[in-house]
């Protein structure tokens, strides 16, 4: 079927009769709203489109989805996707996962999901907290977080979901923020077009248990200090007045101020399809409050995916062999006739 | 006994007809034993006899040579009478070193052949068998037809000129050994040699040696005084058709092939390596061309996880693992039944709990296969109880698990999954088709995904299919549109009809049979492995006089329709199993029935006289 066949899809189409039930205010809803919008620029139709996710608030997402979808296991989400694309190489199949979901309990099959790099998209709701369980830190909550399970203060120390994702060998690696929807619409966008894994960190705020976590990214006086836009090619500048940057200097980023000496030509230019994921690692550990926190598509390169490489061997096998004929094969090797 | 002056190998020597023989081939684990047997026995089985076997191995790769724990050894019985088990006692051992003597030798009947590698008996050899004094030299062995054979020293003198060094030209000891044995069995080497070619073509020098070891071999039975004759075993009145040999894994992967294509889908495979279920995986990983998708997953969750999306996607989706990993798999379990999903797990049981005995069978996980997860979660158990029964019993799973939407425990064991015996080889065009129906776009105004058919089987809807997208999930579903619901009634209302599917299954499901009379004093009642063990000991037994007769449960949830009406009829039931007393427990819980078990783990499998001594001390 040529796109322009196609019905023409918006929003609404996506949506399912269910009753969202995720808190007000929510960043979820911020996430599920722009699936909805990108889901129809994409071509494809909503039958061939799977969710499938583990447990926790972020979770839930696929029931609100009229697509197909499964809400799985706590953090098993990757491994249905897998079976299903191996399967069914031509559905598009979206992982919807948590920073408990996704790093605590299921981050052995995160990690193998991204390393496999199979035609999936994974979109991590990142709140810094569990949610659905009412309140306890989580792998990403940070050093001395105040919470029902840590009264005086975490001293688990937190991970970095896209430091892991590039640990992975993950070839596309992107981040943003849930307030922050057209720029979230475009990762979405650029993950779902991206061929291989794409594992998507989205900041989420849970107004309930960890409220403001991601403030100084999203209200209107701090953002544009505290982040920075990764654009390929382009040097990294960010501030209010777009007066600062970040540079190299010897193997660490050091963020200084344009002018004063310092040229445009001197600052780190983001390269997404750097073959080697050292710039892509070094900006996954830039942190707030050292430095701005990058948003954006840290790399995005081409790897053999495992669905491709598996269904290839299918094929082969079928050219050099010919199809299996079960006869000839119960009747292959030493075999001996019983007549009556 | 019959004896002949001429035998099949044209010796010189006077030959005797026997019906059959248990034979054990016993050396330390770098010494080949396996492949032996495993020659062995596709020797007999091309020679028309009934076989079964017993391969038995250490979990290490290589423990330290030459110890008692590196021990392996694998046991054949052939005949020409219809058998069962791989035999009690042994008439003929092969103790390629001190250590293997040590630990296979109270097996031996008395006066049975006793062949040694003298030159494996020195110092080192003796003291890592823990012997004080050569075993050879203190009279110890004088109840036994000892044949004493400079294994090492004539394996080397056979393969002198081809300039191998010295470990390479001991490794083809095994192939002496088996030599020495077709000459005393009257057995062709042509299907040894043909393999010879087959696995070393590409190292023509370790080919030729191998065979020269092996024609040396059987030459030295037919020069050697110590071995005044030999023997000739008819082929077995086996069913007309054509054979093969099948290990219990390799006739499950097969059985697996097949119900795919019975049922016109294509295989999936998602596993995590685990003794002694590998091999299921190594095989189906074979036949990418026929269209086999094999998953090494990260672990066995990921492996299971992966198995529901497949068959989710609409695929022939199976897992295969054992204790432990089934143990794993536990929570997704509950979602495949809660989903409604169709979906093997297969597991081949091995000595638990825990790690426990990997290489060593065992029947101890039927209540997990039962209870092992959480909530009300019925779900079918099938079982194969012989190698070449993997074969139908893969096929019959796969039936009951798209018939009814479910998934389907299947459990074989360490025992049956190695052990091999002659398979009939059926047509593929005779084998009853299994259909599957998958609801269209055009069924989009009336489907539902928890509307149910006559069998309360609900729609198997795949994705991609248009009009028909829905969500599944784990959270308890509204009957028929399948939405999450809270409702309390509701709950109730799905537990009772996930349960009545599953028992539903018993009206689909033959009735069970008996072999032996109709009623009487003693009904054994046994499932999965011990199938030969209890049918030799009840023949044997009723050859006897005794009145006891046995049914062998492939099913055991939900139980044949039958099973209180049937056990009713005898006044005792004895239920032997290779577990503390498992099937026992619920049958009673069950029937009420008050059944007596016989019970051991010990990492083997029943010998034929420990239950005919226990029928016979019931019955006394
Ligand atoms: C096996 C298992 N263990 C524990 C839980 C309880 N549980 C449900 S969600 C959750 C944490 C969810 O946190 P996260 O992934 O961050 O999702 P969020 O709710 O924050 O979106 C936990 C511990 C469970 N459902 N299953
Ligand atoms: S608890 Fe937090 S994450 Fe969960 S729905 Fe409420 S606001 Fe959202
Ligand atoms: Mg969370």
């Amino acid at each position: 079927m040529s796109i322009e066949s196609l019905p023409i899809l918006t929003s609404a189409d996506f949506a399912s009769d269910q009753d969202i039930r995720w808190c007000p205010g929510c960043g979820d809803y911020s996430i599920l709203a722009q699936m909805k919008k990108v889901l129809p620029t994409l071509g494809i139709p909503r039958e061939k489109t799977v969710f499938i996710s583990g447990i926790g608030c972020s979770s839930r997402f696929p029931y609100y989805m009229n697509t197909y979808g499964m809400h799985s296991i706590h953090g098993r989400a990757p491994g249905f996707a897998t079976g299903l694309k191996i399967t069914n190489p031509d559905l598009s199949v979206w992982v919807i996962t948590g920073d408990g979901d996704g790093l605590s309990i299921g981050g052995n099959h995160l990690m193998h999901a991204i390393r496999r790099n199979l035609d999936l998209n994974i979109i991590l709701f990142n709140n810094r907290i569990y949610g659905l369980t009412k309140g306890q830190y989580s792998p990403t909550s940070p050093l001395g977080k105040i919470t029902k399970s840590s009264p005086m203060g975490s001293i688990d120390n937190p991970l970095h979901p896209l430091s892991i994702a590039i640990g992975c060998e993950g070839a596309f690696v992107a981040r943003s923020i849930d307030m922050n929807i057209k720029h979230l619409g475009q990762m979405l966008k650029r993950a779902a077009e991206h061929r291989g894994t794409s594992f998507v960190e989205v900041y989420q705020n849970c107004n309930v248990f960890n409220d403001g976590a991601y403030s100084w990214a999203t209200d209107r006086e701090s953002k544009a200090d505290a982040t920075i836009i990764l654009e390929h090619g382009k040097p990294l500048i960010f501030g209010k007045d777009r007066n600062k940057g970040i540079r190299l200097n010897g193997m660490e980023p050091e963020v200084v101020e344009l002018g004063k000496g310092v040229t445009e030509d001197d600052l780190l230019f983001h390269d997404e399809k750097s073959p080697e994921p050292s710039l892509a690692y070094l900006l996954s550990r830039m942190r707030h409050p050292e430095f701005p926190e990058p948003i954006g598509v840290f790399r995005a390169v081409d790897h053999p995916r495992y669905d491709d490489e598996l269904n290839r061997q299918v094929e082969i096998a079928r050219e050099k062999q010919g199809q299996g004929d079960l006869n000839k094969l119960f009747h292959s090797g030493e075999t001996w006739s019983v007549s009556s | 006994m019959s004896t002949t002056t001429e035998g099949t190998s044209g010796s010189a020597k006077q030959v005797f007809t026997i019906e059959g023989a248990t034979v054990r081939l016993a050396g330390d684990s770098g010494d080949g034993m396996q492949l032996a047997g495993m020659q062995f026995t596709n020797t007999s089985a091309l020679a028309g006899n009934d076989i079964a076997t017993f391969p038995d191995y250490p979990a290490e790769i290589r423990a330290p040579r030459g110890t008692l724990a590196g021990v392996s050894g694998f046991q054949l019985h052939f005949s020409s009478d219809d058998i069962f088990t791989p035999g009690d006692k042994l008439n003929a051992l092969v103790a390629m070193n001190p250590a293997a003597l040590k630990t296979n030798l109270a097996d031996l009947e008395p006066n049975g052949i006793l062949i040694v590698n003298v030159d494996a008996f020195d110092k080192k050899g003796l003291s890592l068998a823990h012997y004080e004094k050569n075993p050879l030299e203190t009279g110890e062995l004088d109840g036994y037809n000892l044949i004493k054979v400079n294994m090492t020293t004539l394996t080397r003198g056979a393969v002198k000129d081809l300039g191998l060094n010295v470990r390479v030209a001991d490794r083809c000891r095994n192939f002496f050994a088996m030599g020495l044995l077709y000459w005393l069995y009257g057995r062709s080497t042509d299907v040894t040699l043909r393999f010879i070619d087959a696995k070393f073509g590409a190292k023509p020098d370790v080919a030729e040696a191998n065979r020269r070891t092996l024609l040396a071999g059987r030459n030295y039975g037919e020069t050697t005084e110590a071995l005044p004759s030999s023997y000739h075993i008819d082929p077995a009145k086996l069913t007309p058709g054509t054979y093969r040999n099948m290990t219990g894994n390799q006739a499950l992967a097969w059985g697996f092939m097949a119900a795919a294509e019975c049922s016109g889908k294509e295989l999936f495979l998602g596993s995590y390596p685990i003794t002694p279920a590998s091999d299921i995986l190594h095989e189906l990983s074979k036949f990418k061309n026929f269209g086999v998708r094999t998953f090494q997953a990260e672990d066995e969750i990921a492996a299971i996880t992966s198995v529901i999306g497949a068959a989710f996607g609409g695929a022939m989706a199976i897992t295969t693992s054992s204790g432990p990993g089934i143990a794993l798999k536990g929570e997704a379990m509950g979602l495949a039944m809660i989903l409604e999903l169709p979906l093997l797990i297969i597991n081949v049981q091995r000595g638990g709990p825990s790690t426990g005995l990997p290489t060593k069978t065992e029947q101890s996980d039927l209540l997990q296969a039962m209870f092992g997860r959480n909530g009300e979660c019925p779900i079918p158990i099938v079982s194969a109880c012989s190698p070449a029964d993997c074969f139908d019993t893969a096929i019959e799973a796969w039936r009951i698990a798209v018939r009814f939407m479910t998934p389907v425990v299947v459990l074989s064991d360490g025992y049956i999954a190695n052990g091999a015996e002659p398979w009939r080889i059926p047509d593929i065009d005779d084998l009853p088709k299994i259909k599957i129906t998958h609801p269209t776009g055009d069924d989009a105004d009336t489907f539902h995904p928890y509307s149910r058919d006559e069998h309360l089987a609900r729609p198997w809807a795949i994705p991609g299919t248009p009009g028909l997208m829905h969500r599944i999930g784990g959270l308890e579903k509204q009957d028929i549109t399948g939405d999450v619901c809270y409702d309390p009634d509701n709950h109730q209302h799905m537990t009772d009809l996930r349960a009545k599917k599953v028992a539903n299954i018993a009206d689909d499901i033959p009735l069970q049979d008996v072999n032996g009379p109709e009623k009487g004093d003693l009904l054994v009642l046994g499932w999965g492995g011990t199938f030969g063990a209890c049918t030799t000991a009840v023949e044997r037994c009723r050859a006897e006089g005794l009145s006891v007769a046995h049914a062998h449960l492939r099913y055991l949830n939900p139980f044949p329709a039958n099973l209180a009406e049937l056990m009713g009829r005898y006044k005792k039931v004895l239920i032997p199993e290779l577990n503390m007393g498992q099937l026992r427990f619920l049958i009673r819980a069950t029937f009420l029935v008050d059944a007596a078990g016989l019970n051991k783990v010990k990492g083997k499998p029943f010998a034929v006289s420990e239950i005919a001594d226990e029928i016979k001390r019931l019955l006394a």
